[in-house]
């Protein structure tokens, strides 16, 4: 690992924390567009961070520190998941420390470590949304294996880096194994991102919230570690998509921070286009009942396993 | 004879000896990985047919095992036993440490009559532990369950052993290898085997002793039967499959995998709905049972094709698995032993919010808890990384059916994982996390030093086998070379990289993950607090404003696990009771059960029961019958004669 890999690296983890919440603010912009709504400005969750920030966290009397100890570590992961996921160049050092597997064992260790803070308090809502999550989580973990499977048998690696040099270079022929992942992947990252139809990023309807029930008891700066975090989830899983589907504009090789800068208005781009993606699905679809995802997420299982069978049939 | 409580102190020192002896074996165990097989001969047993031992790298990697984690659960044990639990401390001592010592012995028998002496003294020792509270009828119903199950694998076992001596009547082991066996019979003795090791290890369909003798045994006995008795059972399937037998085929391996696979998702899915905090380990025991056997079966399947570094692959993956399931279902199982202490509590239901009131467990089981649920950089993790690995990386196999079973087996061991995530959120959560469901919850009392000692070993066994995967390979690879004649270790990785297979195709790195995942939680930590504030006020829970909340509100066991059942309500036999509005003191109840019960073993026993009543239909209970019984026999035996 040398110094220059270590700052790029290190470049694209910052650009990464800094572009997350302005992709929630357009896609909240987007989708209120598309329904007519008047928009919110787009810079607001900056706002809503710096906002909680200031403020004085109120915790349960009854919590443990479990409860306080949770948002770092979601954070911390999801940072750490940032950094793996070449969003703007495949030169990334910490790339080799964590593989596709590993990337969402870190996915699945936010996971768990929200689910166990919110059943920390022992109040209805916070062990109804834990529970729902992890329902959630225990389909949707694999069916992402599956989607990153069928890519690493295509490019035999499982090195997020590799994988995506490889999808890279080729001309633009349409694998069939990654068409079935592609639609696996976008299920996924649905059902994964508390988005309509398995979860409603913008309720607080008590029987249907997931992933808000399990963060109602945070305030303050706990609460905006944990929107940044869920920001920059959803900041990874689209990079992730964008990055095995349209692999196109990404820095290849060994990059400096020039190209590194250079790459940032091409993923901007995509990121735009894939944000308006997401509204435009959100406000087509309607949120389902919690038994329907399972069925839901049943299916994204099962054409990811598809997407490899048709690998390992066809040969690409 | 002496006191009872002169012996509870005897006790205390004599399991205190018995783990710095298992220290010492874990060290012997370790010195004895790479060096050449030291056999030796005891002039024990009968005449002419003394006892044969033998340390080869496979019976030292599962020494270690035994040694590593039983050290860890004889300290706890030396602060666990009180005078008040069931059997005399000095019986319990002494059934204890026989099991340990029948344990040891098993794993470096090098004859087939020493192989089952062990065996069985094992078995039976363990019934006896087992069996500590005898006064309970459901114990002592348990305790049956288990010995009979544990003699049919023994027979099959004995039945293996009669095969693979190939008709020359030299039961050494020595010998068993240069036997070369014809036919079917390579393939009758493997699946005598499975099914012999398999009884033992809770394979389906014979697992269900598990969920029956872990709750019924004292915890420290649950931990050294989940965490160690059973890998006694892989040591066995590897030694008869990759040693004794010369060559294998590739069906064993596609039956192993199937089963296996098969035993992890059913056992993770009895899991998800279990009450009883130590029922929900022992069905978690399985699934990870199952999960070491679907390796086993990668690797036998890879090794018959000639893809030896694969094979390797999957085998290291297994015995990663075993060994880090020994120290954190061992963890887990004392974990549960202190919760019982304290509380005298084991249903899910009565349990919570012990996090307050017992630290010292909480925070270590959340080490076994996390670990389980296979998550970075704990150890669960690279057994099940490398695993994928194998998976993933089978290049066309000559058999197109094969290639086709190993992404679906992928995707059922994926789907495994991600479930015992599950379980082990529900596990935890609801017994140390939320309000105390019960008033007395409030005097619980921490651990013990000694105990404390004990969790401590094993949290550190979990941690450090995950962040040095590459340490552990490199000592795993005498058994490679042993078993597929192939190493995974690659030293030009580096100390902090496993890369099993080539750099470029896949790596991983727990020690960075770690350093990096703390650097960036203690950063954020400092820049917060440095940049904004460290304000904290306590108040109520809110829960969108709704009024007297009580702990009965929080998810139960059974609610935690509902919509599992619901979605895989066939693979319950579910008895519910549900109220109706008029009902004057509404009872809600719901049980799943094993199917298993009902398809297999019920039908069993009418079946022995019904033969039995048969033959005994010519007990008449008259002399003159008898006698023409006797005559009869004579008759026959003329005939035959004659």
């Amino acid at each position: 690992m040398n110094a220059s890999g270590f700052l790029s690296q290190l470049l694209q983890l910052g650009i990464a924390l800094l572009l997350a919440p302005l992709l929630v603010g357009w896609v909240n912009q987007c989708r209120a567009w598309l329904q007519n709504k008047s928009a919110p400005p787009l810079l607001l969750p900056y706002r809503t961070i710096r906002k909680l920030f200031l403020k004085d966290a109120v915790v349960a009397a009854t919590a443990s520190p479990m409860f306080r100890i949770a948002p770092y570590v979601v954070f911390a992961a999801m940072a750490l998941a940032a950094a793996i996921v070449p969003s703007l160049a495949t030169d990334l050092p910490f790339g080799r420390a964590a593989d596709a597997i590993a990337l969402v064992g870190l996915f699945a260790l936010a996971r768990v470590f929200l689910a166990l803070a919110a059943m920390d308090l022992g109040t209805a809502f916070g062990t109804m949304g834990a529970r729902r999550e992890m329902f959630v989580g225990f389909l949707a973990e694999p069916a992402l294996l599956m989607v990153l499977f069928t890519a690493s048998l295509i490019s035999g690696s499982t090195l997020l880096p590799t994988i995506v040099d490889t999808l890279a270079q080729r001309d633009l022929a349409i694998y069939p194994s990654l068409a079935f992942a592609g639609v696996a992947f976008t299920m996924v990252s649905l059902a994964e991102n508390a988005r309509i139809p398995v979860d409603n990023p913008a309720t607080h309807l008590e029987l249907t919230m997931i992933h808000e029930a399990m963060v109602l008891e945070y305030s303050a700066r706990h609460l905006a570690l944990i929107e940044w975090a869920a920001a920059l989830k959803l900041f990874n899983y689209s990079c992730i998509g964008l990055a095995l589907f349209l692999p196109f504009g990404i820095a290849r090789g060994s990059a400096d921070a020039a190209a590194i800068l250079g790459a940032t208005p091409v993923l901007i781009a995509k990121l735009a286009l894939g944000g308006l993606a997401l509204a435009l699905i959100e406000t087509l679809s309607a949120k389902m009942r919690i038994f329907r995802a399972p069925e839901f997420l049943g299916t994204a299982f099962l054409l990811g396993v598809l997407g490899m069978l048709v690998n390992l049939l066809l040969g690409s | 004879m002496a006191r009872p409580r002169n012996l509870f102190y005897v006790g205390r020192v004599l399991f205190s000896a018995g783990a710095l002896v298992g220290l010492l074996l874990a060290a012997v165990a370790l010195v004895g990985m790479n060096q050449v097989p030291h056999t030796a001969v005891l002039p024990l047993g009968l005449p002419d047919l003394p006892f044969h031992l033998r340390l080869d790298a496979l019976s030292a990697f599962f020494l270690l095992l035994l040694g590593a984690a039983a050290a860890g659960i004889s300290i706890f044990s030396a602060g666990y036993f009180r005078a008040s639990d069931g059997a005399a401390p000095g019986l319990l001592c002494l059934q204890y440490h026989t099991f340990l010592a029948a344990m040891a012995f098993v794993l470096i028998a090098d004859d087939a009559f020493v192989f089952m002496i062990a065996w069985e003294t094992m078995a039976l020792a363990s019934f006896f532990l087992v069996t500590t509270d005898h006064r309970l009828p459901e114990i002592r119903r348990a305790g049956f369950l288990y010995l009979l199950i544990a003699h049919i694998g023994a027979l099959s076992i004995l039945l293996c052993f009669g095969v693979l001596q190939g008709g020359n009547g030299d039961y050494t082991f020595g010998s068993m290898r240069s036997a070369s066996l014809r036919g079917a019979w390579p393939s009758i003795a493997f699946l005598l085997a499975l099914a012999g090791f398999g009884a033992k290890a809770g394979l389906l369909p014979l697992h269900v002793w598990l969920p029956e003798a872990h709750p019924a045994a004292p915890s420290p006995v649950s931990a050294l039967m989940s965490g160690v008795m059973l890998k006694t059972a892989i040591y066995g399937l590897l030694r008869v499959t990759f040693d004794l037998l010369q060559g294998q085929l590739w069906w064993w391996g596609a039956i192993a995998l199937v089963l296996g696979l098969v035993t992890a998702l059913f056992g993770v899915l009895f899991a998800t709905v279990q009450t009883d905090m130590k029922r929900l380990l022992a069905y978690s025991s399985i699934e990870n049972i199952g999960i070491i056997v679907a390796g086993i079966g990668l690797a036998i399947l890879f090794k018959t094709y000639g893809k030896t570094l694969l094979a390797a692959i999957a085998l290291t993956a297994a015995l990663y698995h075993s060994l880090n399931h020994a120290f954190f279902k061992s963890l887990l199982f004392l974990a549960t032993g202190s919760v019982l202490h304290a509380t005298k509590e084991r249903s899910l239901g009565k349990l919570g919010g012990l996090i307050h009131r017992m630290p010292w467990v909480a925070w270590l089981a959340l080490i076994g808890t996390l670990a389980i649920a296979g998550l970075p950089p704990l150890n669960g993790f690279v057994s099940e990384w490398l695993l994928l690995q194998a998976f993933l990386f089978t290049p066309s196999l000559p058999q197109s059916f094969i290639n086709m079973l190993v992404p679906l087996a992928a995707a059922a061991l994926v789907l495994a994982v991600a479930l015992a995530a599950y379980v082990m959120v529900k596990f935890y959560g609801v017994v140390f996390l939320g309000r105390p469901r019960e008033p007395n919850l409030a005097y619980a009392r921490d651990a013990g030093r000694l105990e404390r000692v004990a969790l401590v070993w094993l949290a550190a066994g979990c941690v450090l086998l995950g962040l040095f995967p590459v340490q552990v390979i490199a000592l795993l690879d005498a058994v490679n070379v042993l078993l597929i004649g192939a190493t995974v270790y690659r030293p030009e990785a580096g100390w902090w990289l496993l890369a099993p297979i080539a750099a470029d195709r896949a790596s991983y790195s727990p020690a960075i993950v770690l350093v990096v995942t703390v650097v960036v939680l203690l950063l954020t930590i400092q820049v917060v607090h440095r940049l904004y504030h460290g304000r904290l006020r306590r108040g109520p829970a809110w829960d969108c404003g709704f009024p007297s909340q009580t702990s009965r509100m929080q998810d139960t066991a059974e609610g935690f696990g509902q919509p599992i059942r619901q979605i895989f309500e066939q693979f319950f036999r579910i008895e519910r009771v549900l109220p109706t509005p008029f009902d004057a003191e509404p009872r809600y109840y719901v049980k799943a059960e094993d199917h298993f019960w009902y398809w297999l073993y019920l039908p069993i026993a009418r079946a022995v029961d019904w033969a039995a009543r048969r033959v005994g239909a010519i007990q008449q209970g008259r002399i003159s019958i008898y006698l023409m019984y006797s005559f009869l026999t004579l008759l026959a035996l003329l005939y035959f004669v004659g």
